[in-house]
């Protein structure tokens, strides 16, 4: 648990000569033009990095949770946008229809999601269901073979370019949370429609949009799971997506430490380098003691989801302590970078702007705490 | 087919470092990968196999940390791996060494075809893969920058700077590739995974059967007389401001008086 094996150290590695090679390049130019990074997504297309998890019966890689959250930290040390897309992709689209999707489902979405052949997105989050994600103003009525559907989402991850989305609705409004529904929405339904991507702080490559749902018309068998078991799916699909942002939060941090480390070993000011000053040592010290906490604190949680143990606790915390340290770390580096560290030439302002929102998205630290203090007992 | 391709385990070339005592390399702490060129090797001997089926092999000589270059190897796709590694292996020179790699040939057998990276970034003599074919006694076809098999025969262009001389040979040869010849895919988590259960091979100098006056420091005509470290070049860097116009002035007077102009 505190060493990885000889099979995760070589699949670490390789993820990172990938990162380094392919993903690394383009992180500047895509935060800039907030283009969303297709040509990536099709190189871990053919690296088996679209569906790590999911296993090669299903098109995926049939890899570890413990190899999912290196690779999402590997990413996310050069690129945050990238991690996301993979995240949001492979925690909150792939790995509900892998636990929740018949074999149908599986077969015609799951494959080609996995293989990478098609993009997913999650659509839980409405303009008055935030944090309060059971007030579900959305709605999907039977009629006859279909549910039509009518509503809409915001903030929805990889919504530009994705093919598949995960969409919540409300089947029956008497029944509050038991009374949504889970579909599987594909991007060319008529009727399904979207914004333009939002101006965002960070992850500004990740296609954020609006989605619109005007009397989309559902086929049956797309219903995921049982009528009325959408809140459930979407909380069991969150935990996991908490994992998973829980890792990209300490690829940030890592990715900024790792600057970091580089320049206080060049910089020179007083006529030494920056990193022979004490101040600097002791900050770069508290950086890589709290990122090596949230660290394992992830591996933790990923563990538990592998070993079929409850982990909704520890991917709270994981998320919670990792999203944190994500924040401090890069603002502490911009801070050693002193002036060069605010201006776009360097990459810590971007892991800055970047680290903000695993603070916010997939349940903000609010959410994880309330969570994490309900599972102590505490009322 | 039956590939063999020959790897290396190298320093980092970013952080070489040498005992000036002994003039060796220093292994202790460095970084270390797999030869650059050897990792086109690899990726043409899959291309080979992916049209023409058969395996690929990996043979590397050196200190057992070595496996770490097999293991990428067997994570790019390669079936099988072998590990030559023996104290008195230790010292050898481009003869002693090909006289070893070519042994361990004559062991695993079979083959049609022989690939090796065209120099090791330590050592960047180029004499390796050509000795083997020697050792071998088979043709050999070295600074090829593309490769193809076709009814019995490798065809290759070696690329000569200002020329490209089309050539072939009959199999079994040895081919050495430029690193331009084609871009090494990477280690995929499919075939990491998959690369703890291929077949993984160690031999000793009495496996192989060599003659021990050929191998290591007694076989090893050559020595290195002197060992040291380049001059490192002066890469300070200077920003020039102001409008292109003054910089492009500021710039011509630095060049002016380096005496570049």
């Amino acid at each position: 648990m505190f060493r990885l094996d000889e099979e995760h150290l070589e699949l670490q590695a390789s993820f990172k000569e990938f990162a380094e090679n392919e993903i690394k390049p383009l992180a500047k130019e895509i935060d800039e033009t907030e283009r969303f990074p297709l040509e990536s997504v099709k190189k871990m297309a053919e690296m088996g990095m679209m569906g790590l998890p999911i296993p090669e019966d299903y098109g995926g890689s049939g890899i570890d949770q413990l190899g999912y959250v290196l690779e999402i930290e590997e990413l996310a040390k050069v690129c945050a946008t990238t991690a996301i897309i993979v995240s949001a992709h492979t925690s909150l689209c792939c790995w509900p229809i892998l636990k929740f999707g018949t074999e149908e489902q599986k077969q015609k979405y799951l494959v080609p999601l996995a293989r990478g052949e098609k993009l997913g997105a999650f659509a839980l989050t409405e303009p008055s269901a935030g944090t309060d994600a059971s007030m579900q103003k959305s709605t999907a009525v039977l009629d006859g073979d279909s549910y039509v559907l009518n509503g809409s989402k915001i903030f929805i991850t990889n919504a530009g370019a994705a093919d598949v989305f995960i969409v919540f609705a409300m089947t029956d409004k008497e029944q509050g949370t038991r009374g949504i529904s889970a579909f599987i929405v594909e991007r060319d339904m008529p009727g399904f429609s979207m914004s333009k991507p939002e101006n965002k702080m960070g992850l500004r490559a990740s296609s954020t949009c609006e989605l619109i749902f005007d009397n989309v018309r559902i086929p049956k068998e797309n219903l995921l799971g049982q009528e009325g078991k959408g809140f459930k799916i979407a909380m069991a699909t969150l935990d996991g997506g908490r994992i998973g942002v829980a890792a990209q939060a300490t690829g940030i941090a890592q990715g900024a430490i790792d600057e970091a480390v580089k320049y206080t070993a060049e910089r020179i000011q007083f006529g030494r380098r920056i990193s022979q000053f004490q101040n600097t040592q002791f900050t770069l010290a508290d950086m890589q003691t709290k990122t090596d906490a949230a660290r394992l604190l992830v591996w933790r949680a990923a563990a538990a989801e592998q070993d079929g143990l409850p982990y909704t606790a520890p991917a709270a915390m994981a998320k919670l302590f990792a999203a944190e340290t994500a924040s401090y770390v890069t603002n502490r580096a911009v801070q050693l970078f002193g002036g060069y560290g605010y201006s776009k030439d360097y990459p810590v302002e971007r892991m800055m702007r970047d680290a903000k929102v695993t603070e916010i998205y997939e349940g903000t630290s609010e959410v994880q705490k309330m969570v994490i203090s309900g599972f102590m007992g505490v009322k | 087919m039956k590939i063999l391709v020959f790897v290396k385990q190298v320093p980092d070339t970013d952080d070489v470092k040498l005992d000036p005592k002994t003039g060796n390399l220093r292994r202790d702490g460095v970084k270390s990968m797999m030869n650059p060129m050897d990792a086109n090797a690899i990726e043409a001997a899959l291309q080979l196999r992916e049209k023409h089926g058969g395996s690929v092999c990996v043979v590397t000589m050196g200190l057992p940390m070595a496996t770490e270059v097999q293991k990428k190897a067997l994570g790019m796709g390669c079936d099988e791996a072998y590990l030559l590694s023996d104290r008195p292996f230790g010292g050898a020179d481009t003869l002693a060494t090909s006289y070893t790699l070519a042994k361990a040939a004559e062991k695993i057998g079979g083959y049609d075809l022989l690939l090796f990276g065209r120099l090791a970034t330590d050592g960047d003599t180029a004499q390796t893969g050509p000795a083997v074919a020697a050792q071998l006694g088979i043709p050999q076809i070295s600074l090829a920058s593309s490769i193809a098999v076709e009814d019995g025969w490798v065809y290759c262009d070696r690329d000569l700077g200002d020329t490209v001389q089309r050539v072939r040979a009959k199999l079994p040869a040895v081919v050495t590739v430029n690193g331009g010849i084609n871009k090494p895919r990477y280690a995929t988590p499919i075939n990491i995974m998959r690369a703890q259960k291929k077949p993984r091979t160690t031999w000793t100098a009495a496996d192989l059967g060599c003659d021990m006056t050929k191998i290591g420091t007694p076989g090893s005509p050559s020595s290195t007389k002197k060992v040291f470290e380049p001059e490192k070049r002066n890469t300070d860097t200077q920003y020039l401001t102001g409008s292109p116009e003054d910089m492009a002035r500021a710039l011509a007077d630095l060049l002016e008086n380096e005496h570049l102009l």
